[in-house]
């Protein structure tokens, strides 16, 4: 099994990985629970309202979804809610750059936005990047089909996440 | 914040751009000049604050509300004239994970888990059940008969091996438990002789089944919430009629969020006589009776107590939906299920 014939939104789990490898088999389990969390819905509706002016939610191949493409300049846009560059975000959006090399789409950088705190930071994908992206997805690839839901893990991201009950029950 | 919205007026729920406005009439008792002649009361309320709606007035939808209020995955649970629950406008399912379904259904084929699972809700409910006993030992003793009686069923229960078993006893304790009710009840107007449904003769027995149908739909838009199928049930046979998951859940969490409200209620005497409709062979709670206990039944689901484990405050609903998660976990082999019992 192979993320490409199995999943969709790989985006999503390349972030989980790096976040908390539990979230990471629910999620692809389809036990989630952000329907219910209300960081969740504000940071959809962010994405939402914000740079209107541009087409919003590219998706390729069912595979990945992105928030914004600027053609002339060849940037792919990612909002985020929080202004942490976060390792997950770092890698969500590297995985996008990596997925669309794989379709033979070449020269592209990123960009993470923040509308709340009017901050940008520009991404780009290197060599030792896409080893270590097939390494992750290696590693995802084998979490995923085990029949095991992995441990629970304390950490700092547990307080807003929408997991945290479902987990600490 | 989400919150349920309880109707009782007569009216109509519209869609209006993506706003749900509830219209409403006027109580049942007037007439139809009177109605008539009044402009009718307009409420909008935001969709994304209404978790689900319960509807006991004469109300009219349409399909565009439908729609709506199903896109937003809002059921809506019907209550007909005599405040029997009807059933529920149960939107296309949201959460939906093959891999629990499949668990779920397993741990219902297999005898061995179906009942392990079966027996964990009873021995909750009873451990709730002496919970209500022994607050009111405390408060006005002449209970600790019952009590005992109670814990020793409950032990003998322990050797059941069906779930036909299990029902026996449970059958046992609650008839144990029903007649303890006048030792707890402060009131003149009000005995408790023995439990009668369909239809309830007196005004206890309408109060436990009003209440009871209750704690069911709540139990539902619970699971709603959760990849849970609410048909599949251990301790109640799954049926056609109902979604039984949601009478397994109800078992757990009656005595908490009804007895003790009917106790309360009938000894600060804000249930009385007038809030019943009743005949030689039937007894139901009027509009004004269901309005108050359903204002004490919401105020019940709100409270909130501290959770053990997850160190945080969470509400009495909270915690049917916690019982939920509980069940997912169970199933997934993760922790075993351990019911709730009140800690406090």
């Amino acid at each position: 099994m192979t993320l490409d014939q199995q999943l969709k939104h790989t985006g999503t789990l390349v972030n989980y990985y790096f976040v908390c490898k539990r979230k990471l088999w629910l999620f692809a389990h389809q036990i989630n629970f952000e329907t219910e969390s209300d960081t969740v819905a504000l940071g959809r509706l962010l994405s939402e309202i914000s740079y209107d002016r541009q087409k919003k939610e590219i998706k390729i191949d069912e595979m990945i979804s992105i928030d914004w493409i600027d053609f002339r300049n060849k940037v792919i846009h990612e909002v985020k809610k929080s202004d942490k560059l976060e390792e997950a975000h770092l890698w969500q959006v590297k995985y996008y750059l990596y997925f669309l090399e794989s379709k033979g789409v070449q020269g592209f950088r990123a960009e993470i936005n923040y509308p709340k705190f009017h901050k940008r930071e520009l991404i780009e994908l290197i060599d030792s990047d896409r080893e270590y992206l097939k390494e992750v997805i290696k590693e995802i690839e084998e979490i995923l089909p085990r029949d095991e839901i992995p441990e629970k893990v304390r950490i700092p991201a547990c307080r807003s996440c929408s997991y945290f009950e479902f987990c600490w029950v | 914040m989400e919150k349920p919205f309880y109707i009782f007026s007569n009216g109509r729920i519209r869609r209006k751009d993506n706003t749900v406005f509830f219209e409403y009439g006027d109580s049942n008792d007037e007439s139809q000049e009177e109605k008539e002649s009044k402009p009718a009361n307009r409420r909008a309320v935001p969709v994304e604050t209404i978790d689900s709606i319960y509807l006991f007035g004469e109300v009219d939808l349409n399909n565009k509300v439908i729609n709506f209020l199903g896109q937003n995955h809002i059921p809506i649970h019907f209550f007909n004239y005599y405040g029997y629950y009807t059933g529920t406008f149960y939107p296309r399912e949201y959460a939906v994970s093959g891999h629990i379904l499949v668990k779920q259904v397993s741990h219902y084929v297999d005898p061995g888990l179906r009942f392990a699972i079966a027996q964990e809700i009873i021995q909750s409910s009873n451990h709730n059940i002496l919970k209500n006993l022994k607050y009111y030992e405390r408060r006005y003793g002449d209970l600790s008969g019952f009590i005992s009686h109670i814990e020793n069923k409950n032990r003998e229960m322990g050797s059941s091996r069906s779930i036909e078993e299990l029902m026996g006893f449970e059958g046992q304790i609650h008839k144990r438990y029903f007649e303890a009710w006048n030792k707890i009840l402060k009131s003149e107007t009000f005995l408790f002789d023995k439990r009668t449904r369909m239809p309830p003769d007196n005004p206890i027995n309408a109060l436990i089944s009003f209440g009871n149908s209750m704690v069911y739909a709540t139990a539902l838009s619970e699971i709603y919430k959760t990849q849970l199928n609410p048909a599949i049930s251990y301790l109640h046979q799954p049926s056609t009629k109902r979604f039984s998951l949601s009478l397994d859940l109800a078992e757990i969490f009656k005595p908490l969020l009804v007895d003790r409200l009917i106790f309360s209620m009938i000894n600060h005497n804000q249930i009385r006589e007038n809030h019943f409709e009743s005949n030689l062979e039937f007894c139901y709670l009027n509009e004004k009776g269901r309005r108050t206990f359903t204002e004490q039944f919401d105020e019940k689901l709100k409270t909130t107590v501290k959770h053990p484990s997850l160190k945080r405050n969470v509400s009495y609903r909270q915690l049917i939906k916690l019982e939920c998660y509980k069940l997912v976990k169970h199933i997934l082999g993760e922790e075993e299920f351990k019911g709730f019992r009140m800690w406090w």
